[in-house]
């Protein structure tokens, strides 16, 4: 399901369409809501959201970032933070929470701080309602995907921001070629890196590293990837 | 104890703060001979302290510094994107399950438990927030002493040499190695969880606090 989520990621070329995919991420995650917001390093900023148009009205006319622990919280960090783990005891912070449950929010959330190069930061988090041992089992199993997903999205938006005119081909070095196209030749890891004369660790971070670069979601995708983009000379 | 302290956060801890830049000092430009900045009032601190790191720090029982490292996610600048893809093969490492770390700083006279804390500290970030590998820089004689502590890096590179000698290399979050590095810092489960809890906040239940209001 996320596979092919991601596949069609690819194509977007318009924000109108990447908003389009951010709603379509909420089936996709088996989730209520998914936001993701961008501010790039001159302050601009980009939203594409699930919440009702009523709440995002209401929560910019209250200025509630002042007061949403989410906010406060992950504005220039990098690990991703359970709702669970902020300080929701003041009165303000509970009464926001309280709002924001009846307007379907969830009493559960999840966000992903992300940051892009010269200091560009993003948001991305989805919400729920489960109990806390659900909500537990779901981020134990999923946070790998969330992490992923959020940071392609980001990708992709900063792609468009960029512009057509400027999409920067993807740029692998001659070392993660050389680590793809042993995989391609059908190498397992072990064979790949003894190939190459390098640690086995070594090997999965170049391919990971790939991997990233090609918004490929495992390393048969950034393999394929790689090869329809013509990276790969075997 | 160990704090896990984000740069925006430090002037809370203003004494652990100063004296872990005075550290630095003491370390990469007096001990190894770096070519870092030393600021006007005797701390070391270069760009990358400034994109607001996570540090993982020990304070000792006087609230200084005992010891630190500094994370940054390779999704953004990193210092070895920047300046040491020599020592990388050319790959510019970028994955939001790679973080880097740099700086890893002893005060003088610093306990050997002092720096298993640390790599402890840095292997609970790793396996809470689910990455694969950390990418560090460092000062290459301490390669031997990492192995001691009972996690040791792949080399992915090295330059220079003697004192000046700089390596690139990963380190694996492997649960397997978590218990091996409780022992070495002299640490329980429960107290390390305990630690990295009091910085990052302990799971509570949401709703039942917003019903209440």
């Amino acid at each position: 399901m996320l596979d092919s989520y991601i596949e069609q990621l690819q194509g977007v070329t318009t924000l109108d369409e990447l908003n389009d995919h951010v709603v379509a991420l909420r089936d996709a995650l088996d989730v209520e809501h998914v936001v993701y917001h961008s501010v790039n390093s001159t302050g601009e900023q980009y939203a594409a959201l699930t919440y009702s148009p009523e709440w995002v009205q209401h929560y910019l006319e209250k200025d509630y970032a002042r007061i949403d622990p989410v906010v406060q919280a992950c504005y220039r960090r990098f690990h991703p933070i359970d709702w669970k783990r902020l300080d929701w005891s003041g009165k303000n912070a509970r009464n926001f929470m309280g709002e924001a449950v009846d307007n379907g929010i969830g009493n559960q959330g999840f966000s992903v701080p992300i940051r892009g190069p010269s200091g560009q930061f993003a948001l991305f988090t989805v919400s729920g309602n489960a109990s806390d041992e659900k909500w537990a089992s779901y981020t134990q199993k999923h946070t790998r995907n969330l992490l992923l997903v959020s940071h392609f999205v980001n990708q992709k938006a900063l792609e468009l921001e960029r512009g057509t005119d400027q999409v920067k081909a993807v740029n692998l070095s001659p070392r993660e070629t050389d680590a793809l196209t042993m995989l391609a030749m059908g190498y397992n890891r072990a064979q790949a890196a003894d190939s190459l004369s390098i640690s086995e660790h070594t090997l999965r971070v170049y391919i990971e590293s790939a991997r990233f670069k090609l918004t490929a979601m495992n390393t048969t995708h950034a393999v394929a990837r790689a090869l329809s983009h013509g990276l790969l000379v075997i | 104890m160990l704090r896990y302290i984000y740069a925006d956060d430090l002037h809370r801890f203003p004494r652990l703060a100063r004296s872990m830049f005075v550290d630095r000092a003491a370390q990469f430009h007096q001990r190894l001979g770096w070519d870092v900045t030393l600021q006007d009032d005797g701390t070391e601190r270069d760009d990358y302290d400034g994109m607001n790191p996570l540090y993982v720090i020990w304070e000792d029982s006087l609230g200084r510094h005992g010891g630190s490292m500094r994370f940054l996610p390779t999704t953004g600048d990193t210092m070895i994107n920047d300046h040491f893809l020599h020592l990388t093969d050319g790959v510019e490492i970028r994955s939001p399950f790679i973080w880097e770390c740099t700086r890893f700083c002893l005060a003088p006279g610093a306990l050997p438990q002092v720096s298993a804390a640390l790599m402890l500290g840095g292997m609970e970030l790793g396996l809470a927030n689910h990455l694969s590998h950390s990418v560090g820089v460092f000062d290459a004689r301490m390669v031997r002493i990492y192995a001691r502590l009972g996690w040791g890096p792949t080399i992915l590179g090295t330059a220079g040499l003697g004192r000046e000698a700089t390596s690139v290399g990963l380190w694996a979050f492997e649960p397997d190695l978590r218990p091996r590095l409780l022992s070495r810092a002299g640490v329980t489960d429960e107290l390390s969880k305990h630690w990295y809890d009091r910085s990052f906040g302990a799971p509570t239940t949401i709703s039942q606090t917003a019903i209440s209001a």
